[in-house]
């Protein structure tokens, strides 16, 4: 684990999106570094946040870290627990949800998301998970946040597959930076403590419109990592 | 189970064996796998070990599906060595969760489509052309339609029912109960049989009604390394340790041999793993309030 004046990457990204639902108050949750900077939030900067899970439960308390979507602990305690037929219906598609959390094997400049099949479909070289409820929440939900980890790999000119549109992505929060949708396109409006916008630059596709001032995303601080490392993943299973 | 699976599903089927990370009836999976069915169109929304068991095995012809992955973990090595490359050698039809939702519906609705705001400047509907866009009646307004999903089979597990088929689920819903109306054939698979009297107590809990039920099996720790919600826990560890045994096709046929083909049922598994495992997913008790429905005489 690291000492509390430094930080791992997943850190820097949990923080960096934990931040950015200030004043949000229905997310619609993933698990891994979406679940715990929604959790984070919920204790920081938006107490208010209702957690959907699209495994059917509205308002979810996990008193555990879930592994999966589906993890019991979503289930005990919670507001609702719904049919998927009603939480994607009702709540997805009736236009409850503020703010949906994806992540991607590709995204391109328009924030158009893969996470499909690298190569061609029909002979695919890397088949991947699909959709699952990633297309549907990236047309519902009323914003979007996107956390990945950026290269030249993920951050492409050309998608090998569009499984879920960029209309709605507010922000894309990466292991070296920050991004907004600014006029249909991605801009990079903060770097990472420690990050080199050349270093940015050679990890991806495209040449990124860059925000004037670019700032430095200010480091996580020490209540926010107290959080993460003693209460939201004490095992470290994400965030080392 | 052995009469249930032998009686009820038959090579080419298309069989259903639903429960969103919840509830998943890896027994009925393991008969199917132990029975040698062949040429199964498979459905789920989330393929699941038991699937990526049952490719292995050679049960599978297709997947239909929304989400392919082993939860938490990463990939499903072996339906990704039967899918990737040149010649891939199953078929796959893909949606999404709502999709897939939606296509049970059709099916329990009898309907011929059923329309959703999904899909719009996606690649879906060209790698699927059974997703097709669909012109409101009432306005000026694209939508997507998906076709009806009426498997000849749905398994689905629960944490109990009485002799006539009445079955009660509480936790994750997942999209059984859609799925099961869909059905041509159901088969219910339960923790604990109980009398009529425990169904009639509680009606709003009761997810299928006998009417639809072909058949009751009763197999404690049959959604195993599922969960059942307050039953057992998932089996987390499990889970990590398939990643292993499947990445590597040898160990996996191993792996079946040892542990479906090589035993006679639920029960010799459950023996199998052992009381220390099994008993160590046991949650502590969160009993719900109960509620009262009166006496109207």
């Amino acid at each position: 684990m690291s000492p509390a004046n430094s930080f791992s990457a997943a850190e820097m990204m949990i923080v960096a999106a934990a931040r950015e639902l200030a004043g949000q108050r229905v997310c619609f949750v993933g698990v891994g570094l979406p679940n715990i900077a929604v959790n984070l939030a919920r204790c920081t900067v938006a107490p208010e946040l209702e957690l959907v899970y699209e495994a059917g439960v509205f308002g979810a308390l996990p008193a555990r870290l879930p592994l999966s979507i589906g993890d019991p602990t979503i289930v005990t305690g919670a507001t609702a627990v719904t049919s998927m037929f009603e939480l994607f219906g009702y709540y997805l598609q009736g236009g409850l949800i503020d703010v949906g959390f994806l992540g991607a094997a590709q995204i391109d400049r328009q924030a158009n998301i893969n996470t499909t099949v690298i190569g061609r479909y029909e002979a695919p070289k890397t088949r991947l998970p699909g959709s699952g409820g990633a297309c549907e929440i990236a047309q519902n939900a009323r914003s979007i946040f996107v956390i990945m980890r950026q290269s030249p790999r993920s951050f492409v000119e050309r998608l090998d597959f569009r499984t879920s549109v960029g209309d709605r992505v507010s922000v894309v929060v990466t292991d070296l930076g920050i991004y907004h949708m600014v006029d249909g396109e991605l801009r990079l409006d903060s770097i990472h403590p420690g990050v080199t916008l050349d270093r940015v630059r050679a990890t991806m596709g495209w040449e990124p419109i860059v925000g004037d001032p670019l700032a430095e995303t200010e480091p996580p601080g020490a209540e926010e990592l107290r959080l993460i490392r003693e209460e939201l993943d004490p095992a470290g299973v994400y965030t080392t | 189970m052995r009469d249930a699976v032998a009686e009820l599903v038959s090579d080419g089927d298309t069989v259903a064996i639903e429960g969103f990370t919840h509830l998943i009836s890896f027994a009925a999976g393991h008969e199917i796998i132990r029975q040698r069915k062949r040429d199964l169109t498979l459905c789920r929304l989330t393929p699941d070990l038991i699937y990526d068991q049952m490719v292995a095995a050679g049960c599978a012809r297709k997947l239909v599906f929304s989400w392919l992955g082993n939860p938490g973990v990463g990939s499903l090595h072996a339906v990704r060595r039967w899918s990737e490359g040149e010649r891939p050698r199953l078929e796959m039809e893909e949606y999404s969760h709502f999709g897939m939702v939606c296509r049970y519906t059709a099916g329990a609705m009898q309907l011929p489509f059923f329309p959703l705001r999904s899909y719009a400047e996606t690649d879906l509907p060209r790698a699927n052309p059974l997703i097709r866009p669909i012109e409101s009646p009432f306005a000026h307004e694209t939508l997507y339609a998906v076709p009806p999903l009426a498997p000849d089979v749905t398994i689905v597990h629960a944490q109990r029912a009485d002799a006539a088929g009445d079955t009660q689920v509480w936790g994750l819903l997942g999209c059984q109960k859609e799925a099961a109306f869909a059905a041509s054939r159901v088969i219910v698979v339960v923790e604990d049989l109980v009398d009529e009297s425990v169904i009639r107590a509680d009606p709003n809990r009761t997810i299928l009604p006998g009417l639809v039920v072909d058949a009751v099996v009763v197999e404690p720790f049959g959604a195993h390394p599922s969960y059942a919600q307050g039953y057992y826990d998932r089996d987390n560890a499990f889970y990590l340790e398939w990643d292993a045994i499947s990445r590597d096709e040898k160990a996996l046929q191993r792996w079946l041999d040892e542990w479906v083909l090589g035993l006679a049922g639920r029960h010799e598994y459950v023996e199998k793993m052992g009381s220390e495992r099994m008993l160590g997913l046991r949650p502590t008790p969160a009993p719900s309030g109960s509620v009262d429905y009166g006496e109207y005489r």
